[in-house]
């Protein structure tokens, strides 16, 4: 557990995400093209954060399937930004691996075929150099 | 020699605990100009006060120093007590050794060491006080109430009931205000216009009220009693006297397509207009803007047709000034622009705010009371409300408070709809149902569980034109789904914030206004109804977002408050102000600058300077507007100012007091 706190602390650096501001609308979720992909929802985010549930997202692929559009941060009444959020998420998966980028072989195996080309693009942008 | 008494409050054991009071006189008894020391439980009981008095009386006492809680607390008791043993009020210095002390302090030593210290200092503070006399003014016998909605009307009602004049003063050409324009009001469901238009009557029929509609403050001067205000009535192009409101003129008038203000924009009016049937007077008057014979000079055709012949074009604004000893802010509120919120739809016509829905259920409204969409005037299947559209919003969109009323009126709405056709589906998207009031949630319940209307908790991403319909897709967070869903209809629940103006007339009045442009009370919970300005009085939603109960409720405490004010004939000023020393004063103008109270004004003054006499542009402070907060004492670069009670020398005596003894230890 010891290791979820730091990176908890580290998901919130990361983000600049002041999670208590959070007062739990949904609008995120509702604005989310990846709802219903997700196995946890943009606001779950902040919830399991708020409890320190980190292992939970870390553990799932809805990690992956935010296409970083941007709709919650424009939407978000309380300024939380949850696409940041779970952009800092995803920098705690991938750092404790050792490496700061995806790999080709391991985008592959991360999505599914029917996934929209905007989502590797972006993850590409991100990960790749 | 002055003589100076001591005395120490045990406050049952909250001093007494810590702090040491045995020692704390054995200390103060050395201090020169101390003629009298003495300590009892409770200071401010009864046998407390009356040993203070007669230790000033026995002992000629020319100064007391209570060294007890705060000065907030007791400081007017014992000011009180000083004055009926014959002593200038303002000769009490209190020491605040319970709240600065003894409840801070685990330690009794350090904490009665501090107890010395502080009682050392107010005496040092006390040895430089001199008596101060406050100043009468006279209170002229008539209140302004600026706003005619359901606040002004409310607290103008219970001013001229108590038997003073008042000047009800609104802008546009009605009284009657947003609760006019409601349909039903909840928990109730009775008609709006029902209960308000009785109101409205008597207001107009008081002999004690003066209604100036469309009508603007342009000035206010002055201070508590005696303001003086100039308000500007503007040209209505009819005259008032001959008018009988038969309606021929707008009836005729060519100039048919401005957007109706009173029908939130949804149907039209005609340049020579009545706001609304009721409205109160029942005189129409002419937007000059879109009259044709204001643009062109041509038409007049509602002169032609006008039998009394009322229509004057030649009519110009008037300016009157009058006197009044009191002021009610109640200028209300408004709805906020949706611009920002494109996800919302707002600009198709079957997305509506709330407002512009009770204008569309209303049976005098643009639809005739018909529940239609303003698309293609079918009869929704389906309606769907979002609440919190740019409540409790802190980004630049939206405003970061709840707007309060908005959970109430949806129930209504959703209630109003299903009781008149039950086969409408009716969704409501909602983040928390804030329902507290007397039969409040019991309103809201009843809107789900006796007419089925169906509550989600979550919120809409996104409202898009389909067409024939709208399509909603927003979230169910209890049940944790997506929703898609097909409506025929939207209803926005949006935020409201002060009406515009409020600003210059905050500034006019130097009253206070928040980082939302709400009023400020004076204090949030203990003078609700009061601005930190004197004589300025607060109703309704320009404090704060409030429903009608609320403001009713608001408009009658302010109205008593200026009762109680107007019922005096004298004021007593606190004497505790600003004083200028004129040979300092090079009448830089910083002090006027930062006067929250416009205070200060400058003009040539007669300055005696050892025997050579010049007049000079000197600062000089109102004693009546001062309330004596110390800005301007700050802001001066030349050390002129001085506040009286607190003068600099009087606090440069108490650092001293404090250091000489932190320099002795």
């Amino acid at each position: 557990m010891l290791n979820y706190e730091y990176q908890l602390e580290e998901i919130l650096d990361i983000s600049g995400v002041d999670i208590g501001r959070c007062m739990k609308c949904g609008r995120c979720s509702a604005s989310c093209p990846s709802y219903d992909e997700m196995e946890h929802r943009p606001h779950q985010f902040i919830t399991y954060l708020a409890r320190g549930d980190v292992a939970a997202l870390l553990e799932s692929d809805a990690l992956w399937q935010c296409l970083a559009c941007f709709s919650c941060v424009q939407r978000c009444p309380r300024d939380v930004k949850p696409a940041n959020l779970i952009e800092a998420v995803r920098l705690a998966a991938i750092r404790p691996k050792g490496a700061e980028f995806l790999t080709v072989e391991e985008v592959e195996a991360k999505f599914a075929p029917d996934m929209p080309q905007q989502l590797l693009v972006a993850a590409f942008r991100k990960y790749m150099r | 020699m002055e003589k100076i008494g001591v005395f120490i409050c045990h406050c049952g054991s909250n001093i007494k605990a810590t702090v040491d009071a045995d020692a704390v006189i054995k200390e103060i008894r050395g201090i020169t100009g101390v003629a009298f020391a003495a300590q009892y439980p409770y200071m401010c009981a009864k046998a407390g006060q009356s040993l203070i008095e007669a230790a000033i009386r026995d002992n000629s006492l020319d100064g007391i120093v209570v060294a007890a809680c705060s000065p907030r607390m007791h400081e007017a008791t014992f000011r009180k007590v000083a004055e009926s043993a014959g002593l200038n009020p303002y000769m009490v210095e209190i020491a605040n050794i319970r709240e600065h002390c003894s409840w801070i302090h685990r330690d009794g030593g350090e904490a009665t060491v501090k107890a010395v210290e502080l009682t050392r200092a107010a005496i040092a503070k006390v040895r430089l006080n001199a008596p101060l006399f406050p100043e009468e003014n006279s209170v002229v016998k008539r209140a302004l109430v600026i706003g005619g909605g359901i606040a002004g009307i409310q607290a103008a009602l219970d001013i001229a009931e108590a038997g003073f004049e008042v000047d009800l003063v609104e802008t546009t050409p009605s009284i009657g205000g947003k609760m006019a324009q409601l349909d039903k009001t909840f928990p109730t469901l009775d008609c709006s216009a029902c209960i308000l238009t009785p109101k409205m009557v008597d207001c107009a029929s008081h002999d004690k009220i003066n209604i100036l509609t469309y009508s603007q403050i342009e000035k206010i001067e002055g201070f508590v009693g005696n303001f003086t205000a100039t308000i500007r009535k503007k040209a209505r192009s009819v005259c008032m006297e001959k008018c009988t409101g038969c309606g021929d003129c707008w009836n005729k008038c060519p100039v048919k397509k401005i957007p109706d203000e009173f029908n939130t924009g949804l149907s039209n009016r005609t340049a020579i207009y009545i706001p609304f049937a009721q409205a109160l007077p029942l005189v129409p008057a002419i937007d000059r803007e879109h009259c044709i014979k204001f643009k062109t000079g041509k038409c007049g055709l509602c002169q032609t047709v006008c039998q009394p012949g009322a229509i004057d074009f030649e009519l110009q604004d008037e300016f009157a000034t009058e006197k009044y000893g009191a002021i009610v802010v109640a200028t209300g509120f408004e709805v906020i622009e949706l611009g920002k919120f494109g996800e919302f739809g707002y600009d198709n016509p079957d997305v509506i705010t709330s407002m512009e829905f009770e204008r569309i259920t209303h049976g005098a409204g643009p639809t005739g009371g018909e529940l239609v969409r303003l698309s293609d005037g079918r009869k929704p299947k389906s309606i769907t409300f979002i609440q919190c559209v740019g409540s409790r919003d802190i980004t630049e969109r939206g405003k970061p408070y709840c707007s309060k009323i908005c959970c109430m009126y949806t129930a209504k709405h959703s209630i109003l709809i299903k009781d008149k056709y039950p086969d409408i589906d009716v969704n409501i998207f909602y983040i928390d149902m804030r329902t507290p009031g007397k039969a409040y949630d019991e309103f809201y319940r009843r809107s789900e569980e006796d007419f089925g209307v169906r509550y989600i908790k979550g919120q809409v991403g996104r409202v898009m034109d389909m067409g024939d319909h709208l399509a909603i897709s927003g979230v169910d967070l209890l049940d944790n789904v997506k929703l898609e869903l097909k409506t025929d209809m939207v209803i926005l629940a949006t935020a409201i914030q002060p009406a515009t103006g409020i600003k210059p007339l905050a500034s006019m009045l130097s009253a206070s206004i928040d980082t939302n442009n709400f009023m400020t009370e004076a204090h949030a919970k203990l003078r609700p109804v009061e601005s930190p300005t004197a004589g300025v009085f607060l109703a309704g939603a320009a404090q704060g977002p409030k429903d009608i109960p609320e403001t009713v409720g608001q408009a009658g405490a302010a109205a008593a408050k200026v009762i109680g004010l107007l019922a005096k004939d004298i004021l007593l000023s606190n004497p505790c102000t600003a004083t200028v020393d004129i040979n300092s004063c090079n009448g830089c103008s910083l002090c006027g600058l930062v006067c929250p109270y416009g205070a200060i004004s400058y003009g040539p003054t007669k300055v005696d300077e050892f025997g050579y006499k010049t007049l000079e542009r000197i600062s000089h402070v109102n004693q009546a507007l001062c309330l004596g907060c110390g800005a301007c004492v700050v802001a001066c670069p030349s050390g002129a100012m001085n506040l009286l009670g607190y003068t600099n020398l009087q606090l440069q005596a108490e650092v001293d007091a404090l250091c000489l003894m932190n320099s002795d230890r």
